[in-house]
């Protein structure tokens, strides 16, 4: 039997998706979006983030429901610990982002996943942001992501999963290409 | 000032090159009038546009043109871009084509039925036009290249003859695939270190168990998988030429090869700020992509293989080491540091159509056509990426799609009625 006869369901619905393709490329001007979020700063180094509307499809949309964030350093730097620090956010939104890949991709393969787990390590260091040596960077210098994956499928076409996903991914991309930001202020 | 004539015939061809004369050659054997406008001479692209080391990435046996095949002693070989001029020169006085050399084509629109071809020598009025002007005319240059600073020379493969003609220090090589990977190889070799950018690219060994690359293309069926076959058709025409060479030891020029002699592998080219060029962090995901993507492919030469009984005849599979990439890649470049002296930009080539003045582009500024039938009723294009066929934007696929396309176009020139007369020129 070969791969694309077999019955495959990661829970995504690849018709909708290469419908929304076709609709899109047909329809470039739906196709740009923007996303949205708000940020209030509480005390100290916490702040709390909401995300609930976005632009697409021509139109304004809502999330289902408004989502929140709370965002803070750890006790060692003298902080209260109200959340995740924002660069774990950065790492959560790019692992978040490759494994709905991954289950996309596969789905459109037609591979059945059993289980996907990543970790991921973002190393740094802080005498960029401390401003102690202005030859080292304020960011990550580096991101490491490991994959473990339970699927119907050879090595090879694991990885080609994996790969797949990056090629396709908008976190990926947003972090391994330079991006330009404004910030105003009233 | 001398008045010209508007001529009339059934179908004008919009360049010599080899999918120009294929094109010829099919419609002298509909017995359908035409005429082929050459801006230059035939083969003027490999005459003028072309590096000195250049040979072609097929071998010799795989340019097959209706009516005319390679004869010589080396059929395995790749020719150097004198013998395919030579090549194509003789196919042109074998077929007797009627190419109007020295003319340039300056605007095509619709009039009345058919087309209005202006060129530099006087007007054509033809029921049916064929496009087959390249699908390479003008070099794909990425928009950041306006933010490189002064000091640094840029180049577009168009403009590069050898390394002799830059200064010496480092070079930038912006693309890896076969133009990409040949200049960084003999610009580096030259005493000139370079850093090579890889984004999309696609690996290829030149022989695979002992046999061309391209005779494993040709002979499984790759080539003549049709552009209604695939499942996205649009991906398909944009990828990237195979990172192939053709040297007379029938070398392999990879990633590994490049690294080994002390090229500076980097990832794509994302943007340049602050005279400081910014390279993408994806390098080893491009990499892993390839090595992938090649093995699917060896993957489906062996199984041919078995399928055909040719194992035991031929060499054994084997498989390439992935691509080695250092632990941390750079990820920028100050151009402004003297480091870097010359930029090649050889991320690709693009038609230029700034002289077709009928609505048939695309928001991409691309032809849109169904197998080269253009939209515009009586346009047919030809010899572009995956137009009909894998192997269409190759001299050995033209055959095929001149074939068919001259067939639906001696179809056209039926239903139609005859030309209208032309009012007299004034």
């Amino acid at each position: 039997m070969s791969i694309s006869e077999r019955q495959v369901n990661n829970g995504v619905n690849v018709q909708a998706l290469l419908d929304a393709r076709k609709a899109l490329s047909d329809a470039p001007e739906a196709a740009k979006f923007q996303w949205r979020a708000s940020c209030k700063w509480i005390n100290g180094t916490h702040s709390h983030s909401t995300v609930r509307n976005f632009f697409g499809l021509g139109g304004e949309q809502k999330h289902r429901t408004e989502f929140s964030f709370d965002a803070d350093h750890p006790e060692i730097f003298a902080s209260e610990d109200k959340g995740p620090t924002p660069v774990e956010y950065v790492l959560i939104g790019l692992t978040s982002c490759l494994t709905a890949g991954i289950a996309a991709v596969a789905q459109n393969r037609g591979i059945q996943l059993r289980s996907v787990a990543a970790t991921i390590e973002g190393s740094m260091d802080m005498q960029g942001i401390l401003g102690i040596d202005q030859d080292v960077r304020n960011g990550f210098d580096g991101i490491k992501v490991k994959y473990q994956i339970d699927a119907d499928a050879t090595p090879n076409e694991i990885k080609a999963l994996v790969a797949q996903s990056q090629k396709r991914s908008a976190v990926f991309d947003i972090i391994t290409n330079p991006t330009a930001v404004s910030v105003e202020v009233n | 000032m001398r008045v010209r004539s508007v001529r009339t015939i059934d179908s004008v061809i919009v360049g010599g090159g080899h999918a120009g004369l294929a094109m010829s050659r099919c419609l002298s054997d509909r017995s359908i009038e035409h005429v082929i406008l050459e801006r230059a001479e035939v083969a003027n692209s490999w005459k003028t546009e072309r590096w000195e080391s250049l040979r072609l990435l097929t071998p010799n046996w795989q340019s097959r043109l209706p009516g005319y095949r390679y004869e010589g002693n080396d059929p395995d070989g790749y020719r150097a871009v004198p013998e395919l001029i030579e090549f194509l020169d003789r196919y042109a006085r074998l077929i007797s084509a009627p190419v109007r050399t020295q003319t340039t084509v300056t605007a095509i629109s619709r009039a009345y039925d058919g087309y209005l071809v202006k060129t530099d020598q006087g007007e054509w009025r033809c029921r049916t036009v064929v496009i087959a002007s390249g699908a390479c005319n003008i070099a794909a240059v990425p928009s950041c290249a306006t933010a490189v600073p002064a000091a640094v020379r840029t180049l577009t493969p168009m403009q590069y003859r050898s390394p002799q003609q830059l200064e010496a220090g480092g070079v930038l090589v912006v693309g890896a695939s076969a133009t990409g990977i040949q200049l960084a190889d003999e610009i580096h070799r030259s005493g000139r270190p370079v850093t090579l950018c890889v984004g999309d690219h696609i690996r290829a060994p030149r022989l695979y168990r002992g046999k061309d690359i391209q005779w494993w293309m040709d002979i499984t069926g790759l080539f003549d998988q049709r552009y209604d076959q695939v499942e996205d058709i649009t991906r398909a025409r944009q990828l990237p030429s195979m990172q192939l060479v053709g040297t007379p030891e029938r070398l392999t020029l990879d990633l590994n090869t490049l690294s080994s002699i002390g090229i500076k592998l980097v990832g794509r080219l994302a943007g340049v700020r602050d005279g400081i060029a910014q390279f993408s962090g994806s390098l080893r995901n491009q990499c892993a992509l390839a090595d992938l993507k090649m093995d699917r492919l060896l993957d489906s030469f062996d199984l041919w293989a078995l399928d055909h009984g040719l194992d035991g005849q031929i060499g054994l599979p084997i498989r390439l080491p992935p691509t080695a990439i250092e632990e941390s890649p750079r990820l920028e470049l100050n151009l402004a540091s003297g480091e870097i002296k010359t930029i090649i930009w050889t991320s690709g080539y693009r038609p230029d159509y700034s002289w077709l003045h009928v609505p048939v582009l695309d928001r991409k500024g691309r032809i849109r056509h169904d197998g080269g039938v253009a939209e515009s009723p009586g346009m047919y294009v030809l010899g572009l990426p995956f137009l009909r066929r894998r192997k269409s934007a190759f001299i050995d696929g033209a055959a095929d799609d001149a074939n068919d396309l001259s067939g639906h176009l001696v179809h056209y020139l039926k239903r139609v009625d005859p030309p209208h007369r032309l009012a007299p020129a004034c």
